[in-house]
């Protein structure tokens, strides 16, 4: 504990990948002409990958006796959260018959 | 594993409390994931039934949303700052980290105020239609914690000051950089499908 820790550079690599992918999103939402569909996945991808980033460079989910712990209940979190949220989105607007 | 000697540790994580403290405050990042997912699975069903109110090409002004991505971008940066600084006990560049991050915050905060002003004046009000009610709900949870976070920040400027770099400080700083990096996690979300999903 003694030494200085060297300045985080994979801080700041991760900071600027995550201003170019939203500097990308903009562009992929706003400035090409490809279907809604096709837009929201790429622009889906890079919202995933930020998060991604954000969750294993900046908050060091692995770190500590318990990273692996941390790392199993925030995954399971997310897969929840995933299935309904797509699951919602999916009986609710896939049209089926309500009458 | 288990045997590793608990000084070889950051110091947030040398005592069992310390240690106890950050493992319960993930658990607490598992139940915010799902609120925000409920707010998202209201706002992905009904973010698109207008009733011939204002769609998102009437309200949303994409610059000031991309400074404010910006903004809480560079904030998670610099909370990210302040965690190094800590770990060199360096308690004056803690302490300049932490107000620049919630110096962001504001701004962010700010900007997100004077945007719903702006849709208000608009006509989309909370009542106006499903997709501006489930908008609303959506980021108004999210700048309320956004708002919470910028007074928790300050009062452990406050208690560092008084205490320094403590085994129980430096167990809360890191925990408020969780909370504060977990927000940005929520923003990268919202402006991908709100604000990008709904001008695409």
């Amino acid at each position: 504990m003694t030494e200085k820790r060297k300045f985080p550079i994979s801080h700041v690599i991760s900071y600027l990948l995550s201003v170019g992918l939203t500097i990308l999103a903009v562009f992929f939402a706003l400035g090409t002409n490809l279907s809604k569909e096709t837009i929201m996945t790429i622009i889906g991808s890079f919202a995933v990958i930020q998060a991604g980033m954000q969750l294993f460079m900046f908050m060091n989910m692995i770190e500590g006796r318990d990273g692996w712990m941390k790392v199993t209940h925030t995954i399971y979190a997310i897969a929840m959260a995933v299935i309904f949220v797509i699951g919602s989105y999916y009986v609710l607007t896939a049209g089926h018959p309500i009458m | 594993m288990a045997l590793k000697d608990h000084t070889n540790q950051p110091l947030e994580y040398q005592t069992e409390q310390g240690q106890m403290n950050i493992l319960g405050f993930w658990i607490f990042i598992g139940a915010e994931i799902i609120l925000f997912g409920t707010l998202f699975a209201i706002y992905g069903v009904l973010g698109n039934r207008y009733v011939g109110g204002p769609t998102p090409h009437d309200i949303f002004v994409i610059r000031d949303v991309v400074i404010q991505t910006l903004l809480l971008l560079t904030s998670s940066f610099t909370v990210g700052i302040v965690i190094w600084a800590m770990r060199n006990n360096d308690l004056k560049g803690l302490v300049f980290w932490q107000i620049i991050t919630l110096l962001l915050g504001v701004g962010f905060l700010v900007m997100e105020i004077n945007e719903f002003i702006h849709y208000v004046n608009a006509g989309a009000t909370l009542q106006t239609s499903a997709f501006l009610s489930s908008m609303y709900a959506l980021l108004g949870m999210h700048g309320a914690h956004v708002t919470l976070g910028i007074g928790w920040g300050i009062a452990l400027i406050f208690q560092l000051l008084k205490r320094g770099i403590t085994h129980q400080t430096a167990t809360k700083t890191h925990i408020f950089s969780l909370y504060w990096h977990f927000l940005d996690v929520v923003w990268i979300f919202v402006f991908t499908f709100v604000y990008l999903g709904g001008l695409a």
